[in-house]
């Protein structure tokens, strides 16, 4: 009676781990910078390409660092979201127009808004590899000491806005 | 007729004015050498099942041109891939190094072999302590050599 069971178990086993493998997403990589230093960097700004923005600025706030382009199709889909977002003026929002033209970069933000408060380039898509970027859209939420807290990868949604991420930003402002 | 055969051989001139000679791949064959080494050992993050050297994404383009001026400013192998696994995790190494989070990933299928193993030995073991000596006794025998002999079985 006992040693029929075993064949039960065994399938009982893999029916769990098969299981947990789909519920698992395998373009998801997690990020080793996750509690560690954000990369710091110096680029020029979008809008303004004389200015450069310096992310050790950003030190003492926590902030969300969007890394889109004009080129990237899910941007287009978590872009409302963004612009959602901006207006609860939660925390600073910079965009990183990575391995973008600047021309195209801007007029993308001209036809579908600009939910960020500043947009840095990264055409040669340097600062990305610093952050460890394989695909557009990504999201680094950053505290005030200048660490990764959190990346989101692919579009952000409303459900991880609401249930992750704000969350998580109020708790690091405190 | 004549005038599409024509046509045909038109086209096939000029078809060859398509191709290009090869472009040289770098300027530096040591460098490339080193720079093929080290990302066949590499992941592609975008076609993850394909080695960085053997990628055509964009991503990999550049994260080659990141190991080829690693390589030019005199970085190690060792140094290149910290640099890679520092910011995409061990997951870019084809070769996970030897750590606890790894110990199932290695030793997992020996661990499995091993019981595997085990498990068969105890079941050959049990089947041959099943087997009893067999039992022939005297009427046994006589029944045996009856039908050996094929005569009347005694009664």
């Amino acid at each position: 009676m006992k040693k029929a069971l075993i064949p039960l178990v065994i399938f009982a086993v893999l029916v769990v781990f098969l299981a947990l493998g789909l519920t698992r997403d395998p373009s998801v990589v997690p990020s080793p910078l996750i509690n560690k230093a954000a990369p710091t960097f110096v680029a020029p700004q979008l809008m303004t390409p004389d200015k450069q923005f310096a992310a050790k600025d950003m030190l003492g706030q926590v902030w969300l660092l969007n890394v889109w382009a004009s080129w990237c199709v899910a941007c287009r889909q978590e872009h409302p979201v963004l612009m959602e977002f901006a207006k609860t003026k939660t925390a600073p929002l910079i965009g990183l127009d990575y391995k973008d033209l600047p021309a195209d970069g801007l007029k993308w933000l001209a036809r579908f808004g600009d939910p960020y408060d500043v947009t840095v380039t990264d055409r040669d898509g340097r600062i990305g590899i610093d952050f460890g970027v394989y695909g557009v859209p990504e999201t680094f939420l950053i505290d005030k000491a200048g660490m990764i807290r959190y990346k989101h990868i692919g579009p952000v949604t409303e459900e991880a806005l609401r249930d992750t991420i704000v969350p998580l930003i109020r708790e690091l402002q405190k | 007729m004549k005038f599409w055969l024509v046509l045909l051989l038109a086209f096939q001139c000029a078809l060859p004015a398509y191709a290009n000679e090869a472009m040289p791949l770098a300027e530096d064959p040591i460098v490339e050498k080193r720079l093929i080494g080290i990302s066949q050992e590499l992941r592609c993050l975008v076609c993850q099942n394909e080695s960085l050297a053997g990628s055509r994404a964009d991503l990999a383009l550049d994260l080659r041109r990141e190991i080829r001026t690693l390589i030019k400013d005199g970085k190690t192998d060792a140094e290149i891939m910290d640099f890679m696994v520092s910011r995409y995790g061990d997951f870019v190494l084809y070769r996970p190094p030897v750590k606890p989070v790894t110990w199932l990933l290695w030793f997992g299928p020996f661990a499995l072999l091993i019981g595997a193993v085990v498990v068969l030995v105890r079941m050959v073991r049990q089947s041959q302590s099943n087997k009893h000596p067999p039992v022939m006794d005297a009427t046994r025998r006589a029944k045996a050599l009856a039908l050996l002999q094929d005569t009347e079985l005694p009664k």
